[in-house]
């Protein structure tokens, strides 16, 4: 469990005292795998156009987390609402924004195919409208890959791809973005170029980020979500001994290497 | 070559043959792409197997009861959608090993196929014909079948196929957006299932595993586009049937055979012009 001077517990009550609307209220929320206890007694909320990152070790609950979210896991006890309605009814108004490294990188696929699927749900005899193909284009405008329309989603490198699977969320025209971890697999060159993008969309919905890299939390986050099993929400800036202490050992590595990167030491990086 | 021209102006059999070749190969093209982009090519092998079982039964009960309207073709039909919904299912809901289910499926078809056909009285049945096929056995009423599935695996693909792209690529983004994923990737195996069922005259039950698989593997070779690569494999799959028959009558040699060794040197020496050529 993380202790913070700055961490601040958000029970039900808090909850309910706001006047402002929300996007995501979960109260209570505890999860079980078998007899293992992954999530317990998760309660928080977001409010609409913030921008939430949320961090935590491997195996901590994150990942199961984002699944009661997005309605593909229902909890074992507690409740949670999203935009006013169960995750379930919800998921249309959320964009998922998954890891690209879990796709078959020889799917023969083109960008804006993919992009085209956020309208999966709008598509009429088999056919996708030109109001779909329009939207399409535009997301994949906004992410700045509009040349890279007809390109097989093998031949993208990793920060293009990333952008592709968030036009993809973005063609849903969603209120609430969810990202899992969308720099793990980017190069710290192009990282800069694709944290302006997400910047540009702070401005425009709701977006919750999970992430390892701390770098991304202060330039992304309101605030932060730390989840190892329990949840705790701190403000930013971290302090050296909140960091410290929620990436014990090998991500604080991580974090090193970027800053060595920003300092002119590119030893580490592997260019796009 | 003139002398197979001349043969299928006069045979009907070589007729019947040809033209159901070439109806199924446009289900196969369109499937057979879809198999190989979503890597469920063991999944075609063991309903491809699993079909023994229903033409076993068929026989069988045909037989025993006199029931003329139980063909050997109804049985594989019937045994093929079962094994791909068995097999889907299993694998989406049961939790099991999917590799597990697909083995039992294939060696359990095949056994209760030659149970069946041991307790079948009269003439003993031909199984090789069945497993690796018989040109000899196609009739006018086949091709008509074939004509007809093909037409619906199309028809059913085309207005199914930004959804099925989607189940194959990312399944769980096609839940999110309301898509009914579970039962697009049924339809998918039941596709596949309907497709294996449609050459088993031709090639038998084997070696339509290598016309589902060999055209679409070569068509990935040389495009990324799913559409095009379903183009490519039609076509190819048409240019094996059309030649193997050809080929296999001018040599005087098994027909299905001959068919699969044309498609998978074709994949070879595409595999072997890539890998050897110089990167540019």
């Amino acid at each position: 469990m993380v202790a913070t001077q700055t961490g601040e517990r958000w029970d039900a009550a808090f909850v309910s005292d706001m006047s402002t609307p929300t996007s995501i209220v979960v109260h209570g929320v505890t999860h079980r795998f078998g007899k293992s206890t992954v999530l317990e007694d998760v309660s928080f909320s977001i409010e609409d156009g913030e921008s939430i990152c949320m961090i935590g070790p491997n195996g901590g609950g994150k990942s199961t987390l984002l699944r009661i979210l997005l309605g593909l896991l229902e909890p074992s006890e507690g409740r949670v609402e999203v935009l006013g309605q169960s995750p379930r009814e919800a998921c249309r108004s959320i964009g998922y924004v998954p890891q690209s490294i879990r796709f078959d990188p020889l799917f023969p696929i083109s960008a804006l195919e993919i992009v085209l699927m956020g309208r999966l749900d709008r598509v009429r005899w088999g056919r996708y409208s030109r109001t779909c193909r329009t939207v399409a284009r535009e997301a994949l405008a906004t992410m700045g890959l509009s040349d890279c329309e007809h390109r097989p989603f093998a031949q993208l490198s990793g920060g293009q791809r990333q952008r592709v699977l968030i036009a993809r969320a973005l063609a849903a025209e969603p209120r609430i973005l969810l990202l899992d971890e969308p720099t793990a697999n980017i190069d710290l060159s192009v990282e800069e170029q694709f944290l302006d993008s997400l910047q540009e969309l702070r401005r425009r919905m709701t977006i919750l980020l999970v992430t390892h890299d701390l770098d991304v939390v202060e330039e992304m986050g309101d605030s932060v979500l730390c989840v190892n099993r329990r949840l705790h929400r701190h403000s930013l800036p971290l302090s050296p001994e909140t960091v410290t202490e929620i990436f014990r050992g090998g991500r604080r590595l991580e974090h090193d290497r970027r800053t060595r990167h920003r300092q002119g030491d590119h030893s580490n990086c592997v260019h796009e | 070559m003139t002398e197979f021209f001349d043969a299928l102006r006069q045979v009907p059999l070589l007729r019947y043959a040809l033209f159901a070749g070439i109806f199924s190969s446009l289900a196969f093209g369109v499937v057979g792409s879809f198999v190989v982009t979503r890597r469920i090519g063991y999944i075609a092998a063991a309903i491809a197997h699993s079909i023994l079982g229903g033409i076993g039964i068929a026989i069988f009960l045909s037989r025993t009861f006199e029931i003329p309207w139980i063909t050997p073709m109804g049985g594989a039909f019937v045994a093929a959608v079962v094994s791909a919904l068995i097999i889907g299912l299993v694998s989406l809901r049961a939790k099991e090993r999917e590799d597990t289910i697909i083995g039992a499926i294939w060696a359990f078809g095949m056994a209760v196929g030659l149970i069946f056909i041991h307790f079948s009285p009269g003439p003993g049945v031909a199984m090789e014909s069945f497993i690796f096929g018989n040109i000899l056995l196609t009739s006018a009423n086949d091709v008509i079948t074939t004509a007809l599935l093909s037409g619906v695996v199309l028809v059913v693909t085309a207005f199914s196929y930004h959804k099925l792209v989607a189940v194959c690529f990312d399944e769980e983004f096609a839940r999110l957006r309301g898509i009914r994923s579970e039962l697009y990737y049924l339809l998918l195996l039941v596709l596949l299932a309907v497709s294996i069922v449609l050459l088993v005259r031709l090639t038998g039950i084997i070696l339509s595993i290598a016309l589902i698989v060999l055209p679409a593997a070569t068509g990935a070779r040389l495009s990324m586009r799913l559409w095009v690569i379903m183009i490519l494999a039609t076509l190819l799959c048409l240019s094996y049937t059309v030649t193997g028959l050809a080929a296999s009558f001018v040599l005087e040699m098994p027909t299905g055979p001959v068919i699969v060794v044309i498609a998978a040197a074709v994949y070879a020496l595409v595999l072997g012009w890539q890998k050897l050529r110089p990167q540019s």
